[in-house]
């Protein structure tokens, strides 16, 4: 891997990464790409945070839904692992608390593909440096 | 894509629910039907928005309109002007009260949101086991800017300047840590990172650690840079494999884009980081106890001075601060020291994570900026209490902290107020109780703990927190004698003033604060021999109420001890010298005529 010599390489390389992270959110068709984060620090794991990442990459590759499922560390809300936080193309993103085979399942059937929302919504009532 | 055109979110916490949102949800569903507008507009309840002295609460998608105090006869309403009609209905709007303007866009309505996330900026956000989400989020950027735009004193002072206080328990102020470390001459020194986390209850760190474990490394490098040390070490207990997974795929991947090693960014900056293990010894968070386990000694504290910023690991001027402090370094450095001023109060600047646990309905990782009450965080965003019970008290600082109660609830939370109060912040565990825990009993689980982790090298936290435990154990046994309660309180003190390290020295805060704030409920324990909170089993009886009992003998038949007598088809009576308390009849008993009290 190339080695990073300065400051300005970091910055460029800093505005590269967003952009890229934009269009892989966004896709080739902005239209239809659905990016889903789920939970897998320690709580989330032990809750059955990986089986459910697995089921929604199955599932939503077997219906041919454009999606990218990524991994990231807790949010917090512990009190309802597994957690995820689903943004559809154009809205704002939405975390989903307890979330096993059965409610991922309602999720991909209501949510994403009718933009239905399903119960368990937990509300995001924090902010952080970049939004404040 | 999709069929609905607008959603109405409905707060459906606790205490919303309590507040009729249910009956809300009712009233939109007809007032939807009877505009033909069910198909198109979707009701939907949501967790607790922790805007609940405002409740209910409702959202509307997706121009995020904010509607609060609302009504179920306010539904009608809404549906017409804000769907039908597209315009807000200002009454329900909420008032800034600072601007007295009304505020419609729940993004702007940052002074609901109480919580800051600064150290938990990426968790939850980014994929910790990519390093380019980290850099397009400005990762390492203020790494960058350090090491090729300021001198360390500068970088110090930009430190110093933003009064960032020790996240790790002390509260010590982390400039003039690096200040000092920087000031020992050496021709080697090192930075360390306290990952030990052993408070029963806490995963703050933890969680940083698997969620951005990059900002951790960012910040050492920084300190590094700023103290002279070429060296970090993370010492992080083996009881978190995957924290210890994703900070080594961490390292890896800062190693392989240049961001450690040497000549960093092309400077001649030189700074690489290695991780330690530790087997779990709470003593072990101790900052000299640390260095000699690091060293391959026995984790045993040693007495201060010399501090590891004048003599640490291997004998060197070592920089030790915790995960958590760590991690608020680089957005520091990125938005500056006056801005993370602003947030927190007089004393304490910037945010504070607590796991919050115990009885409360939200339980998790949140972040608030110091001065936040216990009140807003436990029914604000913890949800209140659960089953709807009695708040009772809130113990912080883990086995070295106390417990704050009822006229705590609206104390802001900061290092000195937590002291004042009779606790401390500790690393940030924070276990909610309600009115069926019993303070005494949790006393002894506290000091059941330290008598477990005392590490034995001195004697008043060995065999004193050993006798403490016993006679706490006396107590809720129904065995205290008058005196004991005396005798207690003056060996905490003894204990608390005599320990060699900060674990014997805190250990009887638990007993000592239970007793200041619920000495009522010890006097209970020893004088009249009762639980007030139906704990304490040995305290408790089981009788036989005369006008239920049916005299069908099931109860004595099962009795291990035989002692239950009575007459067929007579009320039966337990003999409380002879019961011990198994618990069996009160389960057979078919007509409830058992109970405990
Ligand atoms: C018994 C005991 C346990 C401690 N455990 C921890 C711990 O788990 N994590 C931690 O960061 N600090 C712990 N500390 C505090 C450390 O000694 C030290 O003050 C801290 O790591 C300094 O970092 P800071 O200035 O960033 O807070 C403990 C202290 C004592 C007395
Ligand atoms: S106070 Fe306790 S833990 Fe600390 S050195 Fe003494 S015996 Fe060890
Ligand atoms: S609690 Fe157990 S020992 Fe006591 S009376 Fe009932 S059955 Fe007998």
């Amino acid at each position: 891997m190339a080695k990073v010599k300065t400051l300005a390489d970091l910055r460029k390389m800093s505005e590269d990464l967003k952009t890229k992270i934009q269009l892989r959110e966004k896709g080739d068709n902005p239209e239809s790409m659905i990016q889903l984060k789920v939970s897998m620090a320690t709580c989330g794991i032990a809750s059955g945070a990986k089986e459910v990442m697995d089921f929604f990459i199955e599932e939503l590759d077997k219906q041919n839904i454009d999606a990218v499922v990524t991994q990231t560390g807790c949010m917090g809300y512990c009190f309802a692992e597994p957690t995820i936080e689903i943004t559809l193309p154009g809205q704002d993103p939405i975390v989903y608390g307890f979330v096993n085979e059965l409610k991922a399942k309602e999720i991909i059937e209501k949510y994403v593909k009718n933009g239905e929302m399903v119960e368990g919504i937990i509300p995001t009532n924090y902010q952080t440096p970049d939004n404040q | 894509m999709g069929k609905f055109k607008n959603h109405i979110l409905v707060c459906l916490g606790t205490g919303c629910r309590a507040s009729q949102s249910e009956e809300i949800i009712r009233n939109f569903k007809t007032a939807l039907e009877e505009n033909d507008l069910e198909n198109d507009v979707q009701i939907v309840g949501t967790g607790c928005f922790g805007f609940c002295e405002k409740g209910p609460v409702i959202k509307m998608v997706p121009d995020n309109t904010f509607y609060v105090l609302v009504n179920p006869e306010d539904a009608n309403e809404i549906v017409l002007e804000h769907i039908v009609k597209g315009r807000k209905v200002e009454r329900l709007l909420y008032v800034d009260p600072e601007t007295k303007k009304h505020v419609s866009d729940s993004k702007h309505m940052g002074f609901y949101k109480k919580q800051i996330r600064i150290a938990l900026r990426n968790c939850g956000f980014i994929n910790p086991e990519n390093i380019d989400e980290y850099i397009a989020r400005d990762g390492y950027a203020a790494l960058g800017s350090v090491i090729s735009e300021m001198t360390p004193q500068e970088a110090i002072n930009v430190v110093k300047d933003s009064e960032l206080r020790g996240r790790g328990g002390g509260g010590f102020p982390t400039g003039l840590k690096w200040e000092l470390t920087k000031k020992s001459n050496s021709d080697q020194k090192y930075v360390v990172c306290n990952a030990d986390e052993g408070d029963p209850g806490a995963f703050m760190d933890r969680s940083i650690l698997e969620g951005d474990p990059h900002s951790v490394l960012e910040a050492m490098a920084i300190c590094g840079y700023c103290i002279g040390a070429n060296v970090g070490v993370i010492y992080i207990r083996a009881e978190y494999p995957l924290a210890i997974q994703r900070l080594k795929i961490a390292i890896q991947q800062a190693r392989d884009y240049g961001l450690l090693g040497n000549e960093i960014l092309g400077s001649k900056f030189n700074f690489d980081i290695e991780i330690r293990y530790g087997a779990g010894a709470f003593v072990c968070g101790e900052e000299t106890a640390l260095i000699h386990s690091m060293e391959g000694l026995r984790g045993e504290p040693t007495v201060k001075p010399p501090f590891p910023a004048v003599s640490g690991y291997k004998g060197k001027p070592t920089n030790v601060n915790n995960v958590e402090t760590f991690a608020n370094i680089p957005p520091i450095f990125l938005k500056g020291s006056s801005w993370f001023k602003t947030i927190g109060n007089e004393k304490s600047k910037g945010t504070k994570v607590f796991a919050l646990a115990g009885k409360v309905n939200n339980v998790g990782l949140i972040e608030v900026p110091m001065g936040t009450t216990l009140r807003e965080v436990i029914f604000d965003i913890g949800g209140g209490i659960k089953d709807g019970k009695k708040f009772k008290a809130v113990q912080t600082g883990g086995p070295s902290g106390g417990c704050l109660t009822e006229k705590h609830l609206d104390t802001p939370i900061d290092y000195d107020n937590l002291i004042a109060s009779g606790s401390m912040m500790g690393s940030g565990g924070m276990v909610v109780l309600d009115e069926d825990d019993c303070m005494v009993d949790v006393a002894r689980f506290y000091l059941d703990f330290t008598v477990e982790e005392s590490c034995g090298k001195c004697a008043p936290c060995r065999i004193g927190n050993k006798r403490m435990n016993e006679m706490l154990e006396k107590i809720t046994m129904g065995k205290g004698e008058e005196d004991d309660i005396i005798r207690l309180k003056n060996l905490a003190n003894v204990i608390k003033d005599t320990s060699l390290c900060g674990l014997g020295q805190t250990s009887p805060n638990p007993v000592l604060s239970t007793m200041d704030n619920f000495m009522h409920e010890y006097v209970a324990h020893v004088h009249d021999k009762k639980c007030p909170a139906k704990q304490c089993k040995a305290l408790m009886q089981y009788s036989i109420d005369p006008n239920k009992c049916v005299g069908c003998t099931l109860c004595s038949r099962v009795c291990p001890v035989d002692a239950i007598s009575g007459e067929r088809k007579e009320p039966h009576k337990i003999n409380a010298a002879l019961c011990i308390k198994c618990g069996a009849c009160m389960e057979k008993c078919k007509f409830g005529a058992i109970s405990l009290s």
